[in-house]
């Protein structure tokens, strides 16, 4: 996927005037935020279970290497193929000659951002791959030629409106722009790509260590046809996705459905465990997991760990005000929203995701909905302090800074400047306010400046006589 | 500590307090005086450090709480009129410093002795100090470093309930960011715009005559953004109203 995070402020400029996507935007973040709220009102434990997942989690990733092996044992038992993947390039290229080997001609797509995050898509079609996103928001996208915008909800940056169109476009029918008739035209389009598909592509919720299973929620049903139907099954994973037990991950899917749709559950949720036995009446006939690093084994001994536990819910960026002004696009990359900008810069660069972590206000209710408690607040700090110590900031605000820190440690001076900015700001307010400070425009050309009265309260106190 | 032991608090003048809104800290240091606290405010103080913290400076964000430390560990409290700064002290000057022996148990204690204002006046100095009058219709405005780092919500409500006359309508979606976040509000101006406005356009279909908050930088955005709007409002921090000192312009009026 084109990485595009240095057109962070144009593209989040155009997306807050961009009508169809405000439409969008403003209705999603009604149904997700309301939905969520609704779903965990009603579980009194809760938070109990946001503390138990946290620590759960933590536990885990102590001891990934562990956990990894023993999924890779069961998997083997079971008859599949685990394949280990340390970069992009590599998890491609594992793909690639898998779908190769199968003689495929055409790969059917459940929903998978690890599949975003390592190119996959585009890898295949070069290949000269059919390639089809079976996941209806996913599918969307695929025929719009975009990325998607959303982690769970590829195509949220649409309206119901512009669904009907593209379809009309690409299927040369004309559906009723209602959900349901839009569902339904999919789904018609859709199932002859199942029966189509060499190979069934699906990501993965949830790795389990004492079985070997791997586990997807969908609302759709399609990631089970994808990887039921198909000769032969990829599933593509991080490799922080492995829990060792049924039960850790029964603990997760409690919170990641109502964090996520606002579910008790989501519609689907699928245990798929190697291939087909003799005697089952349905599987596929190859089963193989392929473990992607990409970064992650870095991550984890590092100031980011806590991102490892992200069960990739969309809660953060459903509750933050910036990616509900702007959506998931204007990040430019995979990975949008409070997760992304710790996530993204990580990927892609510090410097090229530069502003992905300070287009943020810190406001943190990220962190607070977050359903395994990762402190997404202090995580996006963290990344500009690693910017600042690689001096990525602009050069003009590390020269403000700097000579602030020398002003600020200095109180005489420090408050010396204050009292003649004060003066100089008095003098320039009309009716008790700034309408335009040149060199304080990023904030005149949005709001007034309150103006001060022209004396400091250290001023004003002292001289009326306060002891210290 | 019963609320009627007083002592003496360090008032910590934030930035944005002392520059723009010195009535803030006289309103503070009325109420504070007025229930048998001594008030001292320190002249070495400068800023806390939060803009250097969260602008990526840890290192100057620790030269500075080591001298906010120097400046308040003496008090028997230290107070501040904002949610945000007192944030920082509280949560972040421990986190900054835990690896410094000389610095560490310091931050730790002067944290466990600070105040952010409205939470002070409500727990330890009890609202039966207030005694102010304000007839009018208004609402408020919860910062978000108040309301989440410090779990400020019911103090604001239970001192605004005992001032006279005054009628607090709560507007939707509170819990939602104003768009101020320090220098987020001037590096992407264009986001910190339509939040503002988002967040002006649910304080406006309260009605209110007066927006009121606990932290001078969302005020300042604000008012600034009601003022380009031309709205008919007023924007106080809630310490001037609960003095009696909000006769005067409301934040960005003459």
């Amino acid at each position: 996927m084109q990485i595009r995070t240095r057109e962070f402020i144009p593209r989040a400029t155009f997306a807050l005037h961009d009508p169809n996507l405000q439409r969008a935007l403003a209705k999603a973040a009604d149904g997700f935020i309301g939905k969520r709220a609704k779903a965990i009102a009603e579980v009194p434990e809760f938070e109990a279970l946001r503390e138990a997942a946290r620590v759960r989690k933590d536990e885990i990733l102590s001891e990934l290497d562990l956990w990894l092996e023993r999924y890779e044992a069961r998997v083997r038992a079971v008859g599949g193929q685990v394949h280990w993947a340390r970069d992009a390039e590599e998890a491609r290229a594992i793909v690639l000659a898998l779908c190769r080997r199968a003689g495929a001609k055409t790969v059917a797509k459940g929903k998978s951002m690890v599949s975003e995050e390592i190119g996959l898509n585009e890898a295949l079609a070069a290949d000269g791959l059919e390639v089809i996103e079976t996941d209806l928001g996913e599918y969307i996208v695929q025929l719009a030629k975009e990325p998607p915008s959303h982690i769970i909800a590829p195509a949220v940056h649409k309206t119901k409106e512009q669904v009907a169109e593209l379809f009309a476009e690409h299927h040369g029918t004309t559906p009723e722009p209602t959900v349901s008739g839009l569902v339904t035209e999919a789904r018609q389009q859709l199932r002859r790509a199942f029966f189509r598909a060499d190979v069934g592509i699906t990501g993965a919720n949830f790795l389990i260590a004492e079985t070997g299973a791997s586990v997807i929620v969908t609302n759709e049903g399609n990631g089970d046809l994808t990887q039921t139907l198909a000769r032969v099954h990829i599933v593509t994973a991080g490799i922080e996705k492995v829990v060792p037990a049924l039960e850790d991950a029964t603990l997760f899917l409690r919170l990641l459905a109502r964090s996520a749709t606002g579910q008790d559950s989501e519609t689907y949720t699928t245990y798929s465990m190697g291939p087909r036995r003799a005697g089952d009446p349905d599987g596929p006939q190859e089963y193989h997991v392929v473990l992607v690093d990409n970064g992650r084994s870095r991550m984890l001994g590092g100031p980011w760990r806590e991102m490892l536990r992200c069960i990739r819910c969309g809660a953060c960026m459903n509750h933050c005000p910036v990616y509900g002004a702007i959506g998931g696009h204007a990040y430019g990359w995979v990975y949008p929203g409070p997760m992304g900008s710790v996530l993204t810069p990580l990927f892609v660069g510090l410097d090229t995701a530069y502003d992905l972590p300070n287009a943020c206000t810190l406001n943190g209710r990220c962190g607070e909905v977050c359903p395994v408690k990762i402190p997404l607040p202090d995580l996006i700090r963290e990344v500009r302090h690693a910017q600042q110590r690689d001096g990525l900031h602009p050069p003009a605000e590390q020269r403000v800074k700097a000579l602030w820190r020398r002003v600020a440690e200095r109180p005489a001076l420090y408050h010396g400047l204050e009292r003649l900015a004060v003066r100089l700001l008095a003098t320039l307010g009309h009716k008790g306010r700034i309408r335009r400070l040149p060199g304080l425009s990023g904030w005149t050309d949005a709001r007034d400046l309150p103006a001060p009265a022209g004396r400091t309260f250290l001023e004003l106190w002292h001289a009326k006589g306060h002891d210290e | 500590m019963p609320p009627d032991r007083t002592g003496t608090v360090g008032l910590f003048a934030t930035c944005l307090m002392n520059a723009m809104r010195p009535n803030i800290g006289f309103a503070a240091a009325r109420l504070l005086e007025d229930a048998g606290w001594r008030v001292e405010v320190p002249r070495e103080q400068t800023c806390c450090g939060q803009p250097a913290y969260n602008g990526g400076d840890e290192d100057a964000a620790r030269a500075l709480a080591r001298r906010t430390i120097a400046q308040f560990e003496a008090f028997d409290a230290l107070v501040a009129p904002s949610g945000s700064c007192l944030a920082t002290l509280k949560h972040d000057y421990p986190r900054l410093l835990r690896d410094d022996p000389l610095w560490a148990g310091r931050a730790q204690a002067l944290a466990d002795k600070s105040w952010e204002l409205l939470t002070f006046l409500h727990e330890r100095v009890g609202p039966e100090h207030i005694r102010s009058r304000f007839p009018h219709r208004v609402t408020y405005h919860d910062s978000c470093s108040g309301l989440r780092q410090l779990g400020i919500h019911e103090a604001p409500r239970a001192l605004l309930a005992r001032v006279e006359g005054l009628r607090l309508v709560e507007a939707e979606e509170r819990e939602v960011c104003c768009g101020f976040g320090g220098t987020f509000s001037v590096k992407y101006p264009a986001l910190s715009e339509r939040l503002a406005e988002n967040k002006v356009q649910r304080l406006l279909a309260t009605r209110a005559e007066v927006v009121l908050g606990g932290d001078l930088g969302c005020l300042l955005h604000l008012a600034g953004r009601l003022s380009r709007i031309c709205a008919p409002v007023r924007v106080y921090h809630t310490v001037e109203v609960l003095a009696g000192l909000a006769d005067g312009p409301g934040i960005g009026q003459s």
